[in-house]
C-alpha cells in the first residue's frame, strides 16, 4: 500500500486497527469526533467491537473492564473528556492495565475552545486524576507520525502494562496529510495469563487473577507505589524519545517544542537561518519521560545563550525544560493558549528578543 | 454415608469482615452455589463494588475485578463485549449503584448489556460509616441525617428495581430478601435465574436484595431483621418486576 491523503483523526483510527486493537470505546467530544465516526463503520467489518459510551466516565471503566481481562483496547477524546477519564486513569495505571487513550487537545480551561492547544500538558505528564502515577506520553508533529505512534503506543501500553496517551492537538486531528501504513507490522503475542481476568479456564494453572486497586496495608501499598515507580525509571531509561533540528551548527538559541507547534518553529529557523542567525530545536516525542538529558546537552552547547520553550499553553513544558537545563542558560517561554497558533513571524520576533535579552 | 451439605467450591475459606447480622455473607454464599451448580466458575469474572464488599473478592475463588465507586456496570460492559463468553455479574450495593452509579447502570441496563447485578440495598451507607443513602427510609436517623431523612429535603427513596423495570430492554429484574429463611430460596432461585438468562445470551439481569445494616442502624441484628421485615419491605415490596416475554 503507497502513500494516501488522510484526516489525521481518520488516519489514527485505522492505525489502531492495524496495530490489532479491535476494541474500541468512546464518547463524542469535538474536534476528535472523526475517529468515532470511522471506527463505527471500520470496526463491525473487521469483526471489532465499538460502543458510544454514556459518558467518559463510564468509557474510562469500560476501557478499564476490557483490558483487564486481557483485551487490546482504544479509547479517544479531547480535554474536558480526559479530565473525566481522569479518576478511571488513576485506578487503570494503579491496576497496572494496558490501555491507549488519544487526547486531541482542545484549549481550555472549562469549555474553553475548540480550536488546537496544548493546555494539558500538565494533566497528562504530571497526572491528572488521583496518587502517584505516571501515563507514557507520546506527541506526534505529523499525521504520519501519529500514525506510527499508534502502532508503538500498543506495544508500550503491554511492555510496561500502563496506559499509554498520545497527545495530540485539534490541527493534528483535523489536517489532511499523506501517510503510508507500515505494512509488516506485527504487534508481538504478550502472556496475559499471569495477570488477566480472563477466566479461570483459560489458564493452564488454574488459579484465579485478581485485578484490585486496593491496598489497606500499609507496607504494602508502599511497595506497590514503589513497584509503579519502578515501570517509570525503567521508561526514563528505554523509551525517552526525541528529535533534534539544526543542532549540528553553533546555534545561539534552543527551541524546546513539540507537537504541531514545532512544525511553526521549523519554519522559524529556517528563516532565521535565511537571515544568518543560528536556532537550534529539540522536539520531545515522549513527554513523559521528558528528554532530560537531551535537553540539558544541547542546551549544554557553548555558543547558545538562551533556551526558550514554545508551546501552545501557558508555560507548563517550560517548568520540564528549565529542570533539565538546571541553570546553564536563562529559560524563557513563550506561548499562545486561546487555540491560535503562534506565526513564524512572532517566534522569529521572540527568538531575537530573547536573544538581545541575555546578550 | 457422604456429605448432604458443604461448602461451595466457589467460595473460599476466608473469614469475612462483615458485621454480625450482616446478610452479605448469606448473598455471597448464595452467589458461590449458583456459580457451583451452573458449572461455570472456569469461566466466571465477578466486580467488586466500592463500600462493604468491596474485599467481596477475598471470599470467592474465581477471577475478580475491582471496580472505582459507581462504575461496576461499565467495567462488566468491557468485559462482557471483548469476552462474551465470559460470565460476568456485579455486586453492588446501594450508595454505589443508586447513588454515584445511577447512570452506568441505566444505561447498561438500557443497552441490554449481557451481564447479572446483585444490588445489595441496607439503605444507608454501611462502609463510609453510616451516612444517608439514596436507599435511606423517610425520617431514618443516619449520620448525615440526624434529624431523620426529610422528604422535603431529599425526596422519597429511589426504589431501583421499579425504576429499571420501567427500561424496556432488561430482561430480569426482581427484588428478594434473605432475611429469614422462608426468604432464602427464594433469593437463591432468583440468582440463579438471572446467571441462567445471562448464560442464554438474553440481555440485562438484576437481583436486588433487601439486606440489614445493625451496625449503622444502631439495632441488634434481632431487631435489624425485624425492621427490615416491618419497615423496608413494606416500601421495598419483594416480586419478579420484570420477567422475559
Amino acid at each position: 500500500m503507497g502513500k494516501v491523503l488522510m484526516k489525521g483523526n481518520e488516519a489514527i483510527s485505522e492505525a489502531a486497527i492495524r496495530a490489532g486493537c479491535l476494541n474500541y470505546f468512546a464518547y463524542p467530544i469535538t474536534p476528535q469526533n472523526e475517529v468515532a465516526e470511522y471506527l463505527s463503520k471500520r470496526l463491525p467489518e473487521v469483526g471489532g467491537v465499538f460502543l458510544q459510551g454514556e459518558s467518559e466516565v463510564a468509557v474510562s471503566y469500560m476501557l478499564f473492564g476490557a483490558s483487564a481481562c486481557g483485551a487490546r483496547v482504544l479509547t479517544t477524546s479531547s480535554s474536558p473528556g480526559i479530565s473525566l477519564m481522569s479518576e478511571g486513569l488513576s485506578y487503570m495505571t494503579a491496576a497496572q492495565c494496558p490501555v491507549v487513550l488519544i487526547n486531541i487537545m482542545r484549549c481550555g480551561p472549562g469549555l474553553g475552545g475548540i480550536l488546537p492547544a496544548q493546555g494539558d500538558y500538565f494533566q497528562a505528564t504530571k497526572g491528572g486524576g488521583h496518587g502517584d502515577y505516571h501515563l507514557l506520553v507520546m506527541a506526534p508533529a505529523s499525521v504520519q507520525e501519529a500514525v506510527e505512534m499508534v502502532m508503538q503506543a500498543f506495544i508500550l501500553a503491554e511492555k510496561y502494562r500502563n496506559p499509554v496517551m498520545l497527545l495530540g492537538d485539534g490541527l493534528i486531528g483535523q489536517m489532511m496529510e499523506p501517510v503510508e501504513f507500515p505494512e509488516d507490522y506485527i504487534v508481538p503475542p504478550v502472556n496475559k495469563d499471569a495477570w488477566a481476568t480472563s477466566g479461570m479456564g483459560t489458564r493452564k494453572s488454574r488459579t484465579r487473577n485478581l485485578v484490585k486497586t486496593l491496598y489497606l496495608d500499609p507496607v504494602e501499598l508502599n511497595n506497590h507505589n514503589l513497584l509503579l515507580k519502578s515501570k517509570y525509571d525503567r521508561m526514563k531509561r528505554e523509551d525517552v524519545r526525541f528529535e533534534n533540528y539544526n543542532t549540528d551548527t553553533d546555534y545561539s538559541a534552543l527551541i524546546v517544542s513539540y507537537g504541531t507547534m514545532s512544525r511553526v518553529c521549523i519554519t522559524a529557523i529556517d528563516n532565521l537561518k535565511a537571515e544568518g542567525l543560528e536556532v537550534g530545536m529539540l522536539r520531545p516525542q515522549t513527554l513523559f519521560p521528558f528528554p532530560e538529558k537531551g535537553v540539558h546537552a544541547a542546551a549544554a552547547k557553548k555558543s547558545c545563550k538562551v533556551v526558550i520553550s514554545v508551546e501552545m499553553s501557558m508555560g507548563q513544558m517550560v517548568e520540564d525544560v528549565d529542570r533539565s537545563v538546571k541553570g546553564q542558560r536563562p529559560v524563557e517561554w513563550y506561548g499562545k493558549c486561546g487555540g491560535e497558533v503562534p506565526t513564524p513571524e512572532e517566534i522569529m520576533d521572540v527568538v531575537r528578543a530573547k536573544l538581545k535579552q541575555s546578550s | 454415608m457422604g456429605k448432604t451439605y458443604k461448602k461451595p467450591e466457589a467460595l473460599s475459606d476466608n473469614y469475612t469482615h462483615y458485621c454480625p447480622g450482616c446478610t452479605h455473607g448469606t448473598i455471597h454464599r448464595l452467589i458461590a452455589e449458583v456459580i457451583d451448580e451452573l458449572g461455570i466458575r472456569d469461566r466466571t469474572v465477578g466486580i467488586a463494588p466500592v463500600g462493604c464488599a468491596v474485599l467481596a473478592y477475598n471470599y470467592f475463588t474465581f477471577d475478580f475485578q475491582e471496580a472505582a465507586h459507581g462504575r461496576a456496570p461499565a467495567m462488566a460492559t468491557g468485559i462482557k463485549r471483548v469476552r462474551p463468553d465470559l460470565m460476568v455479574f456485579t455486586y453492588q450495593g446501594d450508595g454505589d449503584l443508586a447513588s454515584i452509579g445511577l447512570s452506568e447502570i441505566i444505561h447498561a441496563a438500557n443497552r441490554g448489556e449481557k451481564f447479572t447485578t446483585v444490588f445489595v440495598n441496607n439503605a444507608v451507607y454501611g462502609m463510609t460509616g453510616g451516612q444517608m443513602a439514596p436507599t435511606t427510609m423517610p425520617d431514618q436517623r443516619t449520620t448525615t441525617s440526624p434529624y431523620g431523612r426529610k422528604v422535603e429535603d431529599a425526596g422519597m427513596p429511589i426504589r431501583i428495581a421499579e425504576l429499571l423495570a420501567t427500561l424496556a430492554t432488561p430482561s430480569y429484574i426482581s427484588r428478594h430478601t434473605v432475611i429469614r429463611p422462608k426468604y432464602i430460596t427464594k433469593a437463591k432461585r432468583a440468582i440463579k435465574q438471572a446467571f441462567t438468562y445471562q448464560l442464554e445470551g438474553r440481555c440485562f439481569s438484576l437481583v436486588e436484595i433487601v439486606s440489614t445494616c445493625p451496625t449503622n442502624w444502631g439495632m441488634t441484628p434481632s431487631e435489624a431483621l425485624d425492621w427490615t421485615e416491618d419497615k423496608l419491605l413494606a416500601y421495598y415490596k419483594l416480586g419478579e418486576y420484570k420477567t422475559p416475554e
